[in-house]
């Protein structure tokens, strides 16, 4: 009896989480398959490619309205997600530690920043980014991430300073430190997980728009790859361009892929292990 | 090295509350200073004041003779060792070490140099490359010892550093900072509520009691002379026996013996109907294992003894007793504020454990009124401080 029991819950144990994983990771390996496939191929009724091959992504290395969204991309994301992080462990600090009139306030604003339905706010933006020449450029994309980044990476990491005991801070500064010295050294290092976590979702928002993307661009100057993915026509305009879509998505997918396996040690870590007594 | 001067040293909290009431001390250089008392005396707000990790209300705090008031917490240079360690988990040994010293912009082969000679001190040396975590609370410790002694500080800060280990270790490592303190011979202030570590610690003990500073003392002198009732119940263990003392004539009638006063302590209480009487449990002893001419310098009398403990190296025996309400009263709030409970009015006594008294019995014991102290019930104040009970 006990035998099927365990028997039943391990397959419970391995069973479940092999069908979610299969489940999730279906349509990344259909995309996958579709970006080796041949234009001509991508009808081909089955699941693998006939021929493989590499002429997708080729064609959108060729691209220049991808490349160019590649570039703005990676460098939009990047500057929204160290400016938002920075500012965010400096404001989180201060949230963590001092006492000071309207701490709530701010808190629950953010919050209430970081529930906005992002759609209701494009219309708005397009009228001001247009009058102010902010409409197609880098900065007018990076203000609305990091304003919708930063209250999430405050709360993120107000929680983990909240964590960390005050005699670090203390013996810090009698060993000698100044309170920025204290903060660098001894609090950030301390802080890192949540730094991390911090950035990946910041960089993750970023990334992953498509609604200002598409709405507050209209050229190559900042248009993000999300968004130009809708204009891709591929190799020539008579062919539906699906196998390259789908080498483009691919490609835009690695980044995020690749920080998620580099950082997730760095994440889950619980760095704070043996601070005080334990 | 130096000297730290407390000048009616006030805190007030934002809401209002006292914590430090008017503290003046006098820290000389090179002294083992102790501040105790049961928590939330205030102990620890004087010593962060002297760190300067609280602010002053009023007062001055002078270290090595200047004003250090308006000085942050690094430029006092003064080294503090934490009740619960605060070592950098993100750094190793030595490098938690040598925090201080890279703060003070040192050479590498400097820095190397005073970190291995603080771990030979503290036999940390195998340990150097592991990281806090991965020590045991003894070693997490020391370690914290070393980031403190490492640098020329002027003065080492203790908060209640033994209060997290297991009673065998700290007694190990309280003969370990006992023996650093020596060596160095730096000034050294130490908070702790345990009253073994304040008595074979401190050159001299500083005992405080809801932010106001009681008595500062020796270790002997607190124990032989204390001040007050708090002082008296406070040091000692078991406390000193407190029970009611009435006056008659020229003697005392305590609830199992009378006791017969000299002159100049008659003196002294005169005017007064009800006193308590102090008296330690070690000087009470079985009356069949003294001699005659001992007997004499002291009180026999008879006692039912209820319970007793018979711990190897001493017997402990209990023995109730009556107390009038308003003694009883003064006793149960004394014992409130000493962080224990009251149960009932009994006396403690410590026998030679060669007696032979069971519980139960009737048993003829003996105490040395010589070394009796009488206290004023509603002051506190102990009226015989100065005077000896030897008979005139």
């Amino acid at each position: 009896m006990g035998g099927r029991r365990s028997a039943l819950s391990r397959l419970g144990t391995y069973g479940g989480p092999v069908l979610v994983i299969a489940w999730t990771l279906f349509p990344v390996l259909w995309i996958v398959s579709l970006s080796f496939k041949p234009e001509s191929g991508i009808n081909n009724e089955k699941f693998l490619p006939d021929t493989w091959t590499l002429e997708n992504y080729r064609t959108v290395f060729d691209t220049p309205l991808f490349t160019s969204a590649l570039r703005n991309s990676i460098f939009i994301s990047l500057i929204a997600t160290v400016l938002s992080v920075m500012i965010a462990t400096v404001a989180a600090y201060a949230i963590a530690r001092l006492e000071f009139p309207g701490k709530k306030l701010i808190l629950s604003l953010a919050l209430a920043i970081a529930m906005f339905p992002a759609v209701s706010l494009v219309g708005p933006l397009f009228d001001i980014w247009r009058s102010v020449g902010l409409y197609d450029t880098w900065l007018g994309l990076i203000i609305p991430y990091m304003s919708f980044t930063l209250p999430l990476s405050i709360w993120t990491l107000s929680a983990f300073f909240r964590e960390i005991p005050w005699e670090m801070e203390q013996a810090a500064q009698i060993d000698g430190a100044t309170s920025w010295q204290a903060f660098r050294k001894v609090i950030v290092p301390l802080a890192a997980p949540g730094v991390f976590t911090a950035a990946i979702l910041a960089f993750f928002f970023a990334w992953n728009d498509f609604v200002f993307g598409i709405s507050l661009t209209s050229t190559d100057a900042a248009r993000p790859v999300p968004a130009a993915l809708a204009f891709f026509t591929g190799a020539s305009q008579f062919e539906r361009p699906a196998a390259a879509i789908s080498a483009a998505a691919v490609i835009v997918t690695i980044p995020v892929v690749v920080l998620v396996l580099l950082f997730q040690r760095r994440i889950v870590a619980g760095l704070t292990a043996g601070a005080v007594k334990g | 090295m130096a000297a730290i001067t407390l000048e009616n040293i006030v805190k007030t909290y934002g809401d209002g509350f006292q914590a430090v009431k008017d503290v003046s001390l006098d820290i000389d250089d090179g002294e083992f200073m102790i501040l105790v008392g049961p928590s939330g005396c205030g102990k620890s707000t004087v010593l962060r004041m002297i760190a300067g990790l609280e602010d002053i209300t009023s007062g001055e705090l002078q270290i090595g003779g200047q004003r250090m008031n308006e000085k942050a917490p690094r430029e006092r240079n003064l080294a503090m060792v934490f009740q619960n360690y605060a070592l950098y988990p993100h750094l190793s040994v030595y490098e938690n070490i040598a925090f201080p010293l890279r703060l003070q912009k040192l050479g590498d082969e400097e820095i190397r140099r005073k970190v291995e000679d603080a771990a030979a001190t503290l036999e940390l040396k195998e340990h150097l490359d592991r990281k806090p975590s991965q020590l045991s609370g003894g070693q997490r410790q020391r370690v914290a010892m070393g980031r403190a002694i490492v640098r020329e500080a002027q003065a080492f800060l203790f908060d209640e550093p033994l209060s997290n280990l297991d009673a065998k270790l700290r007694g190990q490592m309280r003969t370990e900072i006992a023996r650093l303190q020596r060596r160095l011979g730096i000034t050294t202030v130490y908070v702790t509520h345990d009253q073994t570590e304040a008595m074979t610690l401190g050159d001299r003990v500083a005992v405080l009691r809801k932010g106001q500073l009681q008595q500062v003392a020796s270790p002997r002198e607190l124990y032989e002379r204390p001040v007050n009732l708090f002082v008296a119940g406070f040091i000692g263990s078991p406390p000193m026996n407190f029970v009611p003392a009435t006056v008659e004539g020229n003697a005392v009638e305590l609830p199992f013996a009378r006791v017969e006063l000299p002159r100049d302590v008659c003196a002294r209480i005169e005017g007064r109907n009800l006193l308590i009487a102090g008296i330690r449990p070690d000087h009470f002893e079985d009356a069949q294992l003294i001699d005659a001419d001992q007997r004499g310098r002291g009180v026999t009398f008879q006692a039912q003894i209820d319970v007793t403990e018979w711990l190897g190296n001493e017997l402990f025996a209990y023995i109730p007793f009556e107390a009038p309400a308003e003694v009883n009263e003064r006793l149960t709030s004394l014992a409130r504020e000493l962080d224990s409970e009251n149960l009932r009015t009994q006396l403690v006594v410590s026998l030679d454990t060669a007696s032979r008294i069971k519980p139960g019995e009737t048993a003829e014991l003996w105490f040395d009124s010589a070394r009796m102290h009488l206290f004023d019930p509603a002051s506190g104040e102990n009226l015989t401080r100065d005077l000896s009970f030897a008979p005139a």
